[in-house]
């Protein structure tokens, strides 16, 4: 699971030495910190424990840059963690056609699964649908009642009968909704305990009953521990398609969220943030990891140190680009960076002035294999002073990589051609960038002078950064 | 009190419902009769942790745990449960647990929590509890902002045989608290129960406005409201410190109604919120039926934390 963190760490801070590593000793503090800090959140136990284990485990002897300790990095590598386990984002709410689309919302008593039902009618209206609520909790006194007029304030039509068969309830509202041309049926069912048997049989044959396309749990942000029974219970019973965490207006740290991902593994669809009926939003993973880790000055420091750590590696190269003295070794690092950051094309649509012209231009990341190959073969010299690279060399390279010797000829002559613009180019700016391409196109030559652009970065923040670097560079 | 009649007997019978893999494995830890060592720590901690009773808590119990130790209170692992049940209990007296009564005229319980705890339910298992024992009970539906909420309590009110002072959705909750009190005093009620709309400890308007529903129910009622329910879901984690604190602050919160006790959480919360805020639980909530309510008992609650 954290193979890849260590990769994008040691891409981050691979040509650094001897700034310190992350050791069991020297983290065992901040860990000790993270630790604390997730059971405050409420995160169950046991995912606590796992997840501790597997991150020292995988962070361990990653590098570290001078102006960090060590266990302000690893709280950067949990935060980041944790947000890769509570994603990816997924707010979709996937329609059947011919409708009516059938969503089940499913929940301990008091969780909001009623207000959540209103909401998600409101928000499917503006989705531009036609759904239909249904009052199908027959348990609690004015149940169908709270929905009925929930249903007045969203102007959406609610299903009600006077009824104590649920299942039934359930069915006639479907049919009524196929017969009215409804597209999205919003199914609310009375709370109950996930050890409540009779309660859950019930659950399980409205849901036999109707075949929901999507069930919902619907979890309060302020759960205990216990969110990892009743979640799983849940789940085990109607195979959930999804959560949505409510109360998130309040200042529950909500660690429920990580222990119901955990648990069950269906993705957070949507939080309640207030009682009012648009008081509903698309989940973010990076802001629920950041509020339940709670240490976010330390995340911004990391991330402006690493930033700063960036820049001056830029920098570098920069001044090796206009010393003409740029070797395959920091191209090869170049072309990591794009892979990290999804491949050329999506980095191409980056930067400034270059996005609209993508169209038309086809190109394919295959390539960028068979160049990263090839560099691979060759030895540190070659890479370093790519001018020594004659004919044996070439062949040895070009069997050492699978490809054939004009393949390597054609790479060195490209990328020498590249070096040496860059070379013009880097005195003055990337305003030029643009007319590198007015008269074609060579991926060569734009692989390396993006280069400049910069570094690794996995997320959205990130590529945002890139951009502004790139129009700095530009003035 | 005496009118409570369903406690201990019917809390254990209650609780106790599947909560399996911590408990027993921690009993078979706990019957190699080792001394203490790290790995016992562990299970422990990790016992006390999933009832919700927080690090902080745990941690404290666990050095009183190692001082006992120390001390020779204890000396193997056949005496750490006992130890920490009896020290536990400890923390609720019963004189704290009492339901506090106006000396004379009406006894008002005032009802207050987050969405969603479980407050309409509790009082209505409170009137149940009291009118069943003879005591004339009025309600009063302070909750005007929730959809149906004055529904709901009106329902309850119905089935249970009480009556209710209520007014239109949307309208003000004081002015409701203020005609229940007056109604109260001239009706010569022996309780009145206020129900309000929940709110998130962090919404400072609707703290205020729950401020003034306590000021005007004390400017009616001398000495009024006699007792301050705060609803705590036992499901609830460690937010419901904070919850008891801000409560606290705007209504002087005098005891704790922990609803929901039925399910497999343990409420451990409550021992924190002891600890730091020293806020007594007085009820449990073991169900969603009127008579599904019981007095508070530390042993039973205790029990369960280490079943
Ligand atoms: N299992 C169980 N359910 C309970 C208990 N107490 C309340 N409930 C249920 O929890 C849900 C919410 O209870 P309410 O009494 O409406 O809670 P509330 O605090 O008044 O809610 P709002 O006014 O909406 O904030 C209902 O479905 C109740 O039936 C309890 O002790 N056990
Ligand atoms: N502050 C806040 N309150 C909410 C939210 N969602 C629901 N509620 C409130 O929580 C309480 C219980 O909600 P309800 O929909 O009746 O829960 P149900 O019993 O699961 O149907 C009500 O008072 C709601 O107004 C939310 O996202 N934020
Ligand atoms: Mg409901
Ligand atoms: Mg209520």
């Amino acid at each position: 699971m954290f193979e890849s963190l260590t990769e994008k760490f040691n891409a981050v801070f691979k040509s650094l030495s001897g700034r310190g590593r992350i050791t069991e000793a020297n983290v065992s503090d901040a860990m000790r910190d993270v630790r604390k800090a997730l059971l405050e959140a409420d995160v169950s136990y046991n995912v606590v424990k796992k997840f501790c284990k597997d991150v020292s485990e995988a962070a361990i002897g990653a590098e570290v840059i001078k102006s960090l300790h060590p266990g302000q990095l690893l709280i950067k590598i949990v935060n980041d963690e944790l947000t890769k386990l509570m994603g990816p984002v997924d707010s979709n709410i996937y329609f059947v056609s011919p409708g009516p689309t059938v969503i089940m919302l499913a929940g301990l008593q008091g969780c909001g699964k009623t207000t959540t039902a209103a909401k998600l009618g409101k928000y499917l209206v503006a989705k531009g649908k036609r759904p239909l609520l249904v009052a199908d909790d027959l348990q609690r006194p004015a149940a169908i009642e709270q929905l009925i007029i929930l249903g007045q304030q969203a102007d959406i039509d609610v299903y009600s009968e006077d009824s104590k068969n649920s299942v039934k309830v359930a069915k006639r509202a479907v049919t009524h909704a196929q017969k009215n041309g409804y597209d999205v049926v919003v199914l609310d069912t009375a709370g109950r305990l996930h050890i409540d048997e009779d309660m859950m049989t019930e659950i399980s044959n409205v849901a036999k009953a109707v075949e929901p396309h999507q069930i919902y749990l619907v979890c309060d942000s302020m759960t205990g521990q216990d969110a990892v029974n009743s979640a799983k219970e849940f789940n085990e019973r109607l195979e959930l398609d999804g959560v949505i965490l409510t109360k998130l207006d309040g200042d529950a740290r909500g660690g429920a969220a990580l222990s119901v991902k955990a648990v069950t593994g269906k993705p957070i669809k949507f939080i309640g943030v207030g009682e009012k009926l648009d008081k509903l939003e698309e989940f973010h993973p990076d802001r629920m990891a950041g509020r339940i880790l709670g240490m976010g000055d330390v995340v911004t420091l990391v991330e402006k140190a690493q930033e700063q750590f960036d820049a001056e590696e830029a920098e570098k190269l920069q001044r090796k680009m206009a010393k003409g003295s740029f070797g395959f070794d920091d191209f090869l690092k170049q072309t990591k960076a794009i892979k990290k950051m999804g491949g050329m094309k999506d980095m191409l649509k980056m930067m400034p002035g270059l996005g609209g012209k993508l169209g038309d231009m086809d190109f394919d990341d295959g390539q960028l294999k068979q160049i990263e190959a090839i560099a691979h073969s060759m030895t540190p010299r070659e890479r370093r002073e790519p001018d020594i690279i004659d004919s044996s060399r070439r062949r040895r390279i070009a069997a050492g990589s699978g490809t054939q010797p004009n393949d390597v000829s054609g790479l060195v002559k490209t990328f020498r051609r590249s070096r040496d613009m860059m070379k013009a180019l880097s005195g003055g700016s990337f305003g030029g960038l643009k007319s590198l391409f007015s008269g074609g196109f060579n991926m060569d030559t734009l692989t390396a002078a993006m280069s400049a652009g910069r570094k690794i970065k996995q997320r959205s923040k990130r590529k945002r950064k890139i951009i502004r670097r790139g129009k700095i560079k530009r003035r | 009190m005496g009118i409570f009649t369903k406690t201990a007997e019917f809390f254990k019978d209650r609780l106790g419902k599947t909560r399996d893999k911590i408990s027993s494995s921690l009993s078979s830890v706990l019957t190699l009769g080792r001394n203490i060592d790290e790995a016992l720590l562990d299970k422990l901690e990790e016992t006390l942790i999933s009832d919700d009773i927080g690090i902080e808590t745990t941690d404290k119990l666990i050095t009183e745990l190692r001082a006992a130790y120390r001390s020779r209170r204890i000396a193997t692992t056949d005496d750490i449960v006992p130890f920490l049940k009896e020290h536990i209990k400890n923390y609720w007296p019963a004189r704290d647990r009492q339901l506090r009564l106006a000396a004379s005229g009406p006894s008002v319980i005032l009802v207050a929590g987050v969405n969603g705890s479980g407050k309409t339910t509790s009082i209505a298992k409170l009137a149940y509890i009291l009118s069943r024992n003879g005591k004339k009970v009025i309600v009063a539906a302070c909750d005007t902002f929730r959809a149906a909420a004055v529904e709901q309590l009106s329902i309850w009110a119905e089935r249970i045989g009480v009556q209710i002072i209520k007014h239109k959705t949307g309208s003000d909750p004081a002015a409701v608290a203020f005609d229940a009190c007056e109604a109260a005093v001239a009706r010569a009620a022996d309780f009145l129960i206020l129900d309000t709309a929940g709110r998130l400890h962090t919404q400072k308007d609707l703290m205020r406005q729950l401020t003034k529903i306590r000021n005007v129910v004390t400017g009616k009622i001398a000495d009024a409201p006699n007792e301050v329910l705060l609803i705590l879901d036992a499901t609830t984690g460690q937010n419901a410190i904070v919850q008891a604190k801000m409560f606290t602050e705007a209504i002087d919160v005098t005891g704790i109604f922990l609803a929901k006790l039925d399910g497999t959480a343990r409420g451990g919360i409550v021992i924190a919120i002891k600890d730091q805020l020293d806020i007594p639980v007085k009820f449990v909530g073991l169900g969603e039926k009127p008579e599904d309510i019981a007095e508070f008992d530390p042993d039973t609650f205790v029990e369960a934390l280490f079943d």
